[in-house]
C-alpha cells in the first residue's frame, strides 16, 4: 500500500515478527503437549488469535503473500479448534512448516526479494483439511441473543466449546478503579485462570464513573461458586452462574434477568465485601502483573542514540573531574570540592543512567532458544534421527542486537550436530548408546560474558579425516599435519572451505561451513571453541559480550599512542618482569605463576614507529581472556579506566582487522579500541594459517 | 475533531492515526488519541468527549462489539460516533456491531483514502441517524 509511511511499515514489519514468535512458542507449548498426551484448548485458541492478527495486519499494509499464508492457516486453525480436523502428526508439521514460511515472507518483504512460492505448501495444507464435517452442526446449546450480541465469533466459539466440555459459565462481577485497572484486573485474571478460561470482559455500564468500571468477567470453569470464591474471596467479587453443565442449556429469558436477581445473595450467587485497605495488595500478589498498556515497542536506534549521548557525558564527566583537580592543583580549595561533590552526584547519576538504558536493551535468550526448538524438531524428523533438545538457561539475558545476529550461527552449530554429530540409531544402537541423541544447549552469564554451550552425545570428529580433508583442500602442507596438537587439529574445523566438503548433508550443507560461524561470532566480539571426543560428542562454546553499546575500557599507552581494551576482555594487568620472558618456538611466552602466556607487542603487530621507546622503563603485560584463550598485551603505560562507546571506524575502514571501532576519550583525544579477538586469533593462530596458506602457495 | 483509535495492533493505530491526521485542516484540526484495546479505551473514554471511535473488534479482554455496546449505553456518549473495522471473514461480527449501534463498518484491509471518506461522511453530515 503506497499510502503507508515509513514509520508505520516498520512497526508493521517488527509487529509481525513478533506475531510469528508467538506462534511459534504456541506450537512448540502444544507439540511438547500433545507429546505427553496432554492436551489445551486454549493454546490452539491463543495460536488461531495470533494468526487472525496477523492476516488483518498484513491486510492493512499489503503483505499480500503473508495475508494469503495467514489466511489458509487461519482457517487450519479454526477448523482444528472447533474439532472438525484431529491434530495429527503431519497437521502439526505442516503447522511448523508455516513459522517457517512466514520467515521467510516477512524477510522478503523486508528486503523486497523474491517470496517463496506458497503453491505447495497450500496444497498439502489443503489435503490436510479435507472433509472436515461441515458447520457447527445444530448447536445444542441456545444462548441468551442479549449476550452474544456481543461477543465477536472468536469468542462464540470458544464458549460454545466450553458449555460442550461440560464446563459452567460464570458472570464474575467486579468493580475496578479506573486508574489500577490493568493491574487489579490481571491479578484477579490470574486467581481466576486456575479455575477455567476467562472468555471476555463484559462492561455493565453499570456503576461506571470518571474513575471506576463495572466488568463482567465472562469465566468457564469446572468449579464451584464455592471454589472459586475461595480464591478470589477477598476481593469484592460478586459471582453469578449463567449455564450450569447439570442442566445443559441455559435459556434466553432466564438469562436476561441475571443482572438484576444476581443481586439477591441467596441464588447460589455470594457477595464478599473488601476488608478495606488492603484490597491492592492482596493483589498485587496474584502472579505476574503484565500489562500491554504498560511496555513500549522502541526502536532500538534509539536506545543508540541515547547511549551516544550517554557517551558525550561520560565525556563532560572526565572534563569535569580534571577541571576540580586543576583548581585544587591552583589552591581554590573551596570550588574544587564543591565541583568534586557535584562531580561524582553527576557520575553516580549517569551510572544510573546507562545502566537503565543497557537493562532496556536486554533479552532473554530464550528468543533464539524457541526457533531453535523448532528447527532441531523439523531436521531430526526429516533426516529420521530421534533427538532430545535440552535447553538450560534460556532466561539469561544479552543485548538485543546481539540475539538477533546470534540466531543463523547458533542454528548452523546445532544443525552440524544433528546432520554430523549424532548418529543414525541403527549406529547408536549397534555401539550401545541410548536410542534418543541429545543435543544441550547450555547458557549462563560468566562476568560481562554470556556463555553459550551446544553439546551433543554422537560420534565427535573424526581427526584423522578432518586432517585429511585439510590437507586435500590445500589448508594443511601433509608435513605439518604430524605435528599439530589436538587443539590445532580441532580449529581445522574453523578454516573455509575444509567443513563444507566434510558436509554433504540436505540442511547443513549449503555452503556454509565453520568458518563463516567463527567469522560471524567474532564480528559480535565473541570467539567459538571446539572440543571433540571421538564416539563420546562434541561440545561448542560460544563466548559473546553482554552487550556492545557501551563498555568499561582500561586505556594504555604504547609507541605515543592512546588504546582502550574492553575490560570485558582484561582478566589482570601487572608490571613486566623481563626475566620472565622465553622464547619458545621463535615466540615471546611470559610465566605467570607458573603457566606461560603468549606475548604480544603491540608496537610489532600494528607495526607502530616507536616514537620515544625509552627501553629501559617499566613495562606492563595486560592479561587479554576470550573464552579459553589468553595472551599477554605488552604496553608502556597503564592510563586507566573509563566506560567508552564504541563507533564504527566508517565503511572505508571496515576491513582493516584488529580494531572493533575508535572511541573519543574525555580530554577529547580519540582512541582506537582493540578487538581483543581478532588480536587473540592474529597471534596464536593467524601467523600459523598464513605461514600454512604460504608455503602451499609456494 | 477528537478521535480515539482503539487496536491492539500498534502498526495498525500508527497506519490509522497518520491517516486520520492527514485530513488535519480539512475539517478543522484533529486531535488523535490511541488506545490498545477496549479497557484502554474504557479508561479514556471519561477524559473525552470523543467526536468518533475507531475500533477494532477483535481484541482480547473487552472486544470491540463490547465497546459499542458499552458507548450506546452511555447518556454522555450520544453524540460519538463509532466506527468498526475488521476483516472481512466475520460477517457476524460486523451485523452484531451494526445491530449494538454503530455508525459504519470498514473491512480491511483498507486504504487511507477509503478510511478518510468514511471518517468525513461520518462526521461531516449532521446528526446520527
Amino acid at each position: 500500500m503506497a499510502d503507508t509511511t515509513e514509520k508505520a511499515r516498520e512497526e508493521f514489519l517488527s509487529e509481525a515478527q513478533e506475531l510469528i514468535e508467538a506462534l511459534s512458542r504456541n506450537l512448540l507449548a502444544l507439540d511438547e503437549l500433545q507429546a505427553s498426551g496432554g492436551e489445551d484448548p486454549a493454546l490452539v485458541n491463543e495460536a488461531f488469535r495470533v494468526v487472525h492478527t496477523l492476516k488483518g495486519l498484513s491486510g492493512i499494509f499489503a503483505a499480500k503473500s503473508i495475508g494469503t499464508l495467514a489466511h489458509r492457516v487461519e482457517d487450519a486453525l479454526d477448523a482444528l479448534r472447533l474439532g472438525k480436523v484431529p491434530l495429527s502428526a503431519e497437521l502439526m508439521d505442516v503447522l511448523f512448516r508455516t513459522v517457517e514460511l512466514f520467515w521467510q515472507l516477512l524477510g522478503s518483504e523486508k528486503d523486497g526479494g523474491d517470496p517463496p512460492d506458497l503453491q505447495d505448501f497450500l496444497g498439502r495444507l489443503r489435503n490436510l483439511m479435507v472433509n472436515p464435517e461441515q458447520g457447527d452442526g445444530a448447536s445444542p446449546v441456545e444462548f441468551d441473543p442479549a449476550l452474544l450480541a456481543v461477543l465477536t465469533e472468536y469468542e462464540e466459539h470458544r464458549l460454545r466449546t466450553c458449555v460442550e466440555r461440560g464446563l459452567t459459565l460464570y458472570k464474575v462481577r467486579v468493580v475496578f478503579g479506573l486508574e489500577t485497572l490493568d493491574k487489579e484486573l490481571e491479578g484477579i485474571k490470574t486467581q481466576l485462570s486456575h479455575h477455567g478460561e476467562v472468555i471476555t470482559y463484559l462492561p455493565t455500564g453499570e456503576a461506571a464513573s470518571i474513575d471506576t468500571i463495572e466488568l463482567d468477567l465472562l469465566l468457564a470453569s469446572g468449579s464451584t461458586v464455592a471454589e472459586i470464591l475461595e480464591v478470589v474471596g477477598k476481593t469484592n467479587v460478586h459471582i453469578e452462574p449463567v449455564s450450569g453443565g447439570d442442566e445443559g442449556s441455559v435459556q434466553g429469558a432466564e438469562l436476561a434477568a441475571v443482572p438484576e436477581r444476581s443481586l439477591a445473595p441467596d441464588k447460589g450467587a455470594t457477595t464478599v465485601q473488601p476488608k478495606g485497605g488492603d484490597h491492592e495488595s492482596e493483589l498485587a500478589q496474584g502472579g505476574a502483573m503484565r500489562s500491554v498498556s504498560q511496555t513500549v515497542r522502541v526502536d532500538i536506534r534509539k536506545l543508540d542514540v541515547l547511549m551516544n549521548a550517554v557517551g558525550e557525558l561520560a565525556i563532560v564527566r572526565g572534563a569535569l573531574g580534571r577541571i576540580s583537580e586543576r583548581l585544587r592543583a591552583e589552591g581554590e580549595r573551596q570550588l574544587a570540592s564543591e565541583l568534586h561533590r557535584l562531580h561524582r552526584s553527576f557520575d553516580r547519576r549517569l551510572g544510573e543512567l546507562q545502566g537503565g538504558i543497557l537493562e532496556v536493551r536486554m533479552v532473554p535468550l530464550s528468543q533464539v532458544f524457541d526457533r531453535l526448538s523448532r528447527v532441531v524438531r523439523q531436521i531430526s524428523r526429516d533426516v529420521g534421527k530421534q533427538i532430545r533438545l535440552v535447553i538450560t538457561g534460556s532466561d539469561t539475558e544479552i543485548d538485543k542486537l546481539i540475539v538477533e545476529e546470534l540466531s543463523d550461527p547458533l542454528m548452523h552449530i546445532v544443525r552440524n550436530a544433528i546432520d554430523h554429530g549424532i548418529e543414525t540409531a541403527e549406529e547408536r544402537a549397534r555401539i550401545g548408546k541410548p536410542d534418543v541423541g541429545i543435543i544441550a544447549v547450555n547458557a549462563f552469564q560468566k562476568g560481562n560474558h554470556v556463555v553459550l554451550e551446544v553439546e551433543d552425545d554422537g560420534g565427535g570428529i573424526d581427526e584423522k579425516f578432518l586432517i585429511q580433508r585439510a590437507v586435500e583442500s590445500g589448508h594443511l602442507p601433509a608435513v605439518q599435519a604430524a605435528e599439530l596438537t589436538k587443539d590445532e587439529v580441532m580449529n581445522l574445523v574453523f578454516m573455509p572451505g575444509v567443513t563444507t566438503r566434510m558436509e554433504a548433508g540436505d540442511y547443513s550443507g549449503r555452503g556454509v561451513g565453520m568458518d563463516v560461524v567463527k567469522t560471524n561470532i567474532a564480528k559480535l566480539g565473541g570467539v567459538i571453541d571446539l572440543h571433540s571426543e571421538r564416539s563420546i560428542g562434541t561440545k561448542i562454546t560460544v563466548t559473546l559480550p553482554i552487550t556492545l553499546a557501551i563498555v568499561s575500557a582500561l586505556l594504555v599507552r604504547c609507541a605515543g599512542y592512546t588504546f582502550a581494551l574492553p575490560l570485558t576482555s582484561v582478566s589482570e594487568a601487572l608490571s613486566l618482569d623481563p626475566t620472565n620472558i622465553k622464547w619458545i618456538d621463535n615466540r615471546e611466552v611470559y610465566t605467570l605463576r607458573g603457566a606461560s602466556l603468549p606475548l604480544c607487542r603491540l608496537e610489532q603487530l600494528l607495526e607502530l614507529s616507536s616514537q620515544a621507546a625509552p627501553s629501559k622503563r617499566r613495562r606492563f603485560v595486560v592479561v587479554a581472556t576470550v573464552g579459553n584463550r589468553r595472551l599477554g598485551i605488552v604496553t608502556d603505560e597503564l592510563l586507566g579506566q573509563e566506560d567508552i562507546v564504541i563507533k564504527s571506524l566508517g565503511r572505508s575502514l571496515k576491513p582493516v582487522r584488529g580494531f572493533s571501532g575508535a572511541t573519543e576519550l574525555g580530554d577529547q583525544r580519540v582512541a582506537l579500541v582493540i578487538d581483543v579477538a581478532a588480536i587473540i586469533e592474529e597471534v596464536l593462530h593467524g601467523a600459523e594459517t598464513r605461514e600454512l596458506m604460504g608455503s602451499v602457495h609456494a | 475533531m477528537r478521535i480515539l483509535i482503539v487496536d491492539d495492533s500498534s502498526a495498525t493505530r500508527t497506519f490509522l492515526r497518520e491517516s486520520l491526521e492527514a485530513t488535519d485542516g480539512d475539517a478543522g484540526d484533529v486531535e488523535v488519541s490511541e488506545a490498545d484495546g477496549g479497557l484502554e479505551a474504557l479508561r479514556l473514554l471519561p477524559r473525552g468527549p470523543y467526536d468518533l471511535v475507531v475500533t477494532d473488534i477483535n481484541m482480547t479482554g473487552v472486544n470491540g462489539l463490547e465497546l459499542v455496546k458499552f458507548i450506546r449505553g452511555q447518556e454522555q456518549y450520544a453524540s460519538t460516533r463509532v466506527l468498526l473495522i475488521s476483516t472481512q471473514s466475520s460477517p457476524k461480527d460486523q451485523q452484531r456491531g451494526l445491530d449494538l449501534g454503530a455508525d459504519a463498518f470498514l473491512a480491511k484491509p483498507f486504504t487511507s483514502d477509503q478510511l478518510r471518506t468514511v471518517v468525513s461522511r461520518l462526521t461531516g453530515g449532521g446528526a446520527r441517524g
